[in-house]
């Protein structure tokens, strides 16, 4: 179980970096490498180049705007948990981040990385389409911006063409005293989650819904946002309204594999939507500590 | 001067261990040593039509690539040596070097490539282009024994190869009586061994002093050093087999395997030293494991519980090849009884080959199985007649006064089974005290008022122990005065080294810590079985033992001749034998070693042979069987289906225990374990025999998160033999699935659910818990 | 063949290897300190665990080329010569060890966690070991051992 040969580049800006996956085949970019290695050590990937982006200055950082928070996609995921900015503005996202792997993997890998690589049970899209996030994306061509809701084309292939490479990932927090929940089973602590469920909540004077987030990681090829369910949510506050969500939840479409069946991931997505909307709703009632 | 034994006492292992510095089989290496890299079927089963090895060939840094031709051309057979025992399996089981044209399992080895490093070898591997055609695979066991199955050979006739009947007395009356009576179909699945280091061989053959000398990562040292004799047609002297440091064996090693041979056999060849090291996908498709079992038993008793008969059969899988004696088909057969009384018994098992990996055992060797079988049914008696569960196996079991107690079975020796030590009613009531067994049902009611579901297991098991026929230990105190151990017995983390240097130890009053001992090395003692079945410490520990006193007797002898002391005035102390009244009068042990070797010109004193060493070899004259009593706590999410494990208790009874450090590492491991086999551990196969789960993600081993602390209390017997010890290395994974699971049912009584199987997982679980 | 420069246990080394080495590799071959171990390839066992600039990575997980220009410590950069360091001799004490494969890992990650958190509990290591495979111990001495460890290091400061 080694690599299979390769050019291996390490370029110290973006513009040689766009350069070099506009004119090259079979680029792998890596940026923590801590999904793609084990690929690339078991064959199942074979790039022509490597393309390490770690000599790139600035595309670490996290910035709130005062408006948006932006985050480069070379963040180490262990940044994103340690982040006050991000603790204090957007818990869900470093709670969730918390789950990714396991410790060593997350002094590694990056953000950018985990959403390129877009595993079906991966919790950073999850939070990512939670968020409405947007991503930011550069090429020879130019740059744009592609909501991490049209990011999964289909199974592991995120919507980024070959020459194109994702800077950084950009949301708008939630306001102070939002509720937020993430919840996922997994067979064993640090294994990838059988089903994920992200939700956040806004709550009008601490008891109706006003703004409403739920989406699902583990059950199709990207997160599944709940749109029929985040309207039961909204404008209800009557106790057995869970109830009533995870009701609407039960046509979502489901796949199922060795590790899980259709009928069990089906049987999860009750029991996490559960948990995260309640710690949500507990959170959200909970007054404002600034 | 007993006094070291018993003592827990660091291991003399661990100072290289921790630094890094101890040499396992990938950290040698050799000038000029190459790399091997194999290619394997990607099929369950198919014919080969083609290999074109023009492109690998003509990557730079490829030597060369063998094939099947070649190891026919050399060894003039493609058979692979072994020992059937008394069970024969058909032709097409036997086992292979390289195949000719007919792979049958994913994972089987095709062609070794040799190149300058790993990564160029694999390089060629991938470059390798075969012609297959796939052929209809068996992957179930049981739809191998369907008249209309394909077959897993294309030369075999049946699936079934075998079965093992284990009878007495006589069952069916018992089922045609007022007795109680039920019928249980267990399904079980065991998965691999994984220690967390593969396999892996290095091979250098000197073709001028026509020396073969090979480092192995394997339980067997000695076996592959015989086999590796017979293949090459070169005597034990001209072949070594070191064994290196061994991360784990864990029954993984215990098997002599195609690699080890190709290597030594292309070392051979190109006369260079080869390299090949076992990757983790490597282990999941072509080492051994121990895998799927159907049961179906019945049950007959009476209204107090008391077993009458127990009558079944069993279906197991024996994956594509037979690479022992039908070793774990037998146990599952022999051991269900264990440590109960069961009047009246048949049972037999169906060994149905399948297009997977072979089985043999992995620790706990066909054990395990057995014991969930025998406590499954101990539950449902109870739960039938509402008895406590633990009750229900006190009335069973097998009463100290009966002991030693015969089981109407034969052991796999021939020899009459005898339970010769044990107490198992007073090792299962110290399990329920320690435990506050009687307590917990009021725990259980709290528990279920707040809405948790906790349950309690409680099993008991019994493991034969310390198998023969022999382990050899050379004790030497050497002319610079120190004193060195070799043996037969393969160190493979089970802290052989700390224990057989603390029986030394006290015979030659030493400090273990001064005393080397050098495990699996052909070269230093000629003969050894190896390192399995959790026989070292009863075989190599008692020859030690017997090796030692023989050469402290010696010592004291030609002491007594050069100090003209009469021999029991002298004893061992501090390297040196004194007088014991007057210290001043000594001999150093250098001194008397050198007194051994003789001067020039003068004879030995008499009954003096050359050299202060014996080399002893212990043949057990009858096994010694460890028992022990577990229980277990248990949380059940029954949103989710996840167990987590409370608490944990044994009570063992592994004899006189050498260093209890020692021993309840061995326990704790054992526990880890069998609880991945109870909830965890799963290596699966689609329906075509094509394996589903080829990396640590998808199989899983327990982690730190998974394993609670386990509480350990001794509770030992003496076994007879010298030491009086029995075995340990499986003992802890026998009854731990059975306990846990045990656990689970009783945790989710209120939802009536039945367990018959392992693992459970949390899905099923789920199903369970609504249907 | 390039050249890859880095800082390992306080030394300054260098080799020419390919692209495609990873870092365990180039430890383990290139520099001859085997005792950083792969027991999976796929970042599940935590063998390989060592120290990148101060963080628990897998080395098996990482290309040499990543660790370019870092400081990099393993296992044998532990120890002060002969004489173990405070989790080292806390993993000997405790029996945290059988065959000693997962070993090193282990110790690695150990220091890390502690390092993190001086003051952790039973819990915090059980979680931070998700990372690292044991099959001898059942991980109890392990725990044990770390908890020793971080102790017999407070005391030291």
């Amino acid at each position: 179980m080694k690599p299979s040969a390769f050019k291996y580049v390490k370029p110290d800006s973006i513009r040689s970096v766009l350069e070099i996956i506009s004119t090259n085949e079979n680029v792998k970019i890596l940026a923590g490498g801590q999904s793609l290695m084990p690929m690339i050590n078991m064959r199942f990937v074979l790039p022509d180049v490597v393309l390490d982006l770690s000599q790139i200055p600035g595309m670490n950082e996290i910035k709130f705007s005062g408006e948006s928070i932006k985050i480069g996609a070379m963040t180490r995921q262990r940044e994103i948990i340690e982040s006050k900015l991000l603790i204090k503005n957007c818990p869900l996202f470093v709670e969730a981040t918390s789950l990714i792997g396991h410790r060593q993997t997350r002094n590694w890998g990056t953000i950018g990385g985990s959403l390129c690589h877009l595993d079906p049970s991966a919790e950073l899209p999850v939070v990512a389409r939670a968020l409405d996030a947007v991503i930011h994306i550069e090429s020879i061509r130019g740059k744009r911006k592609l909501a991490v809701a049209d990011l999964p084309l289909f199974y592991m292939t995120p919507a980024i063409e070959p020459d194109e490479l994702v800077t950084e990932i950009e949301f708008t927090p939630w306001s102070a005293g939002h509720g937020w929940g993430f919840f996922e089973f997994s067979r064993r602590v640090g294994d990838f989650a059988i089903v994920s469920a992200a939700a956040l909540i806004e709550l009008e004077r601490s008891k109706t819904v006003c703004r409403a987030s739920l989406v699902l990681g583990g059950v199709g090829s990207g997160p599944v946002r709940c749109k029929e369910a985040e309207e039961i949510l909204l404008n209800y506050s009557e106790p057995d309204l869970i109830e009533k969500v995870c009701d609407s939840l039960r046509n979502i479409e489901v796949g199922g594999d060795s590790q899980a069946s259709t009928k069990y991931r089906r049987h999860l997505i009750g029991v996490m939507t559960k948990r995260a909307l309640r710690t949500a709703f507990e959170r959200a009632q909970q007054p404002v500590i600034s | 001067m007993d006094t070291l034994i018993g003592e827990n006492r660091n291991r003399l292992e661990d100072f290289t261990l921790l630094r890094g510095q101890a040499i396992f089989l990938d950290d040698i290496k050799i000038p000029l040593m190459k790399e091997c890299a194999f290619l394997r079927s990607p099929h369950p089963h198919a014919l080969i039509k083609s290999i074109d090895l023009a492109p690998a060939l003509k990557i730079p840094g490829v030597e060369t690539i063998f094939l099947y031709d070649d190891i026919v051309s050399f060894f003039g057979t493609n058979q692979m040596p072994f020992d059937q025992g008394d069970f024969v399996a058909p032709k097409w089981s036997y086992p292979i070097i390289l195949p000719q044209y007919e792979v049958c399992f994913v994972g089987e080895a095709i062609a070794m490539v040799v190149a300058e490093n790993r990564y160029i070898a694999e390089d060629a591997v991938n470059a390798i282009r075969v012609d297959y055609e796939p052929l209809p695979a068996v992957s179930d066991c049981r739809d191998g024994l369907r008249n209309d199955s394909c077959f897993v050979h294309q030369s075999s006739n049946r699936n079934e190869i075998g079965s093992i009947i284990a009878t007495y007395g006589d069952c069916d009356p018992c089922f045609n009586s007022e007795l109680f009576s039920f019928s249980l179909s267990l399904k079980q699945h065991r998965g691999g061994a994984h220690p967390m280091e593969g396999r892996g061989v290095i091979a250098s053959y000197d073709p001028k002093n026509k020396f073969m000398c090979v480092w192995s990562s394997t339980q067997k040292p000695h076996k592959l050093r015989n086999v590796l004799s017979e293949l090459f047609q070169m005597e034990e002297e001209y072949v070594r087999v070191i064994l290196p440091e061994v991360g784990g064996g864990f029954g993984a090693k215990a098997a002599i395997y195609p690699e080890e041979l190709i290597v030594a056999f292309a070392s051979r060849k190109l006369g260079c030293p080869l390299k090949w090291t076992e990757d983790r996908r490597e282990h999941f498709l072509s080492a051994i494991q121990e895998r799927d079992q159907y049961w179906s038993v019945e049950v007959a008793f009476d209204s107090n519980g008391i077993l009458a008969a127990i009558r079944g059969t069993a279906i197991h899988d024996q994956g594509a090849y037979t690479l022992a004696e039908f070793n774990i088909p037998y146990n599952c057969a022999y051991a269900v009884p264990g440590p109960y009384i069961v009047p009246n018994y048949h049972m037999e098992v169906k060994v149905v080959e399948t297009n997977k990996v072979a089985t043999v055992p992995v620790r706990g060797a066909g054990f395990p199985e057995a014991n969930f079988v025998m406590e499954r049914i101990m539950d449902h008696i109870a739960n039938d007649l509402g008895i406590d569960r633990a009750e229900i196996r006190r009335r069973n079991l097998i009463p100290v006064d009966r002991i030693p107690y015969e089981v109407p079975l034969k052991a796999r020796d021939g020899k009459p089974m005898i339970y010769d030590s044990g107490d198992f009613i007073g090792c299962l009531d110290h399990a329920l005290k320690v435990s506050s067994y009687q307590e917990f049902s009021s725990q259980q009611q709290a528990a279920l008022a707040e809405g948790r579901y906790i349950g309690i297991g409680v099993s008991n098991m019994l493991k034969v122990t310390g198998r023969g026929p022999f382990e050899g230990g050379m004790v030497k105190i050497s002319r610079t005065g120190t004193v060195t151990i070799a043996t037969g017995a393969a160190a493979m983390g089970q802290g052989t080294k700390t224990f057989l240097a603390t029986i030394c130890a006290t015979e030659l009053g030493l400090c273990p810590s001064q005393i080397k001992v050098i495990t699996g090395d052909t070269s230093l003692i000629m003969h050894g079985v190896g390192g399995f079945a959790s026989r070292q410490a009863v075989t190599a520990g008692n020859a030690v033992h017997l090796a030692s006193r023989q050469v402290r007797q010696k010592a004291l002898l030609v002491s007594s001749h050069i100090l003209e002391r009469p021999a029991d005035d002298l004893y061992l102390a501090d390297g040196k034998v004194q007088d014991k009244k007057d210290s001043t009068i000594n001999l150093p042990f250098s001194e008397i070693s050198k007194a051994c070797s003789g001067a020039k010109g003068y004879p030995l004193p008499d009954g003096v042979a050359p050299g202060l060493e014996k080399t002893v070899y212990f043949e057990p004259k009858n096994l010694a069987y460890a028992n022990a009593s577990h229980v277990a706590e248990v949380e059940v999410d029954t949103d989710t289906g996840y167990v987590s494990i409370n608490k944990y208790l044994v009570i063992n009874d592994s004899g006189r225990i050498i260093n209890p450090v020692i021993v309840n590492g061995q326990i704790r491991g054992g526990v880890a374990h069998g609880i991945g086999n109870a909830l965890l551990e799963w290596m699966g196969y689609d329906g075509d025999a094509q394996p589903v789960v080829t990396t640590f993600a998808e199989y899983l081993l327990p982690t730190s998160n998974d394993v609670p602390n386990i509480e350990i209390y001794h509770f030992p017997t003496l076994a007879k033999n010298p030491i009086g010890v029995k075995g340990v290395g499986e003992v802890g994974t026998i009854c731990a699935a059975a306990t846990v699971i045990s656990a689970v049912e009783n945790a989710l009584r209120p939802f009536n659910v039945q367990i018959s199987e392992a693992p459970i997982s949390p899905e099923r679980l789920v199903e369970l818990i609504h249907q | 063949m390039h050249s890859v420069s880095m800082t390992v246990n306080n030394m300054v080394v260098s080799g020419d290897i390919e692209g495609r080495t990873l870092l365990v590799e180039f430890l383990r071959e290139t520099l001859r300190l085997t005792g950083t171990h792969v027991g999976c390839d796929t970042s599940q066992c935590g063998a390989c665990t060592v120290h990148v600039n101060g963080l628990s990575v897998k080395s098996c997980a990482m290309f040499a080329f990543q660790a370019e220009g870092t400081e990099v410590t393993t296992i044998e950069g532990v120890a002060d010569g002969d004489k173990l360091h405070p989790m080292q001799e806390a993993f000997r004490t405790n029996h945290g060890l059988q065959c000693g494969f997962c070993t090193p890992g282990m110790v690695m990650t150990a220091l890390a966690l502690v390092n993190e958190n001086p003051e952790l509990t039973e819990t915090d290591v059980r979680i931070g070991l998700e990372g690292n495979l044991c099959r001898c111990t059942g991980y109890q001495n392990i725990v044990k051992s770390i908890l020793d460890g971080a102790k017999a290091l407070r005391s030291q400061t």
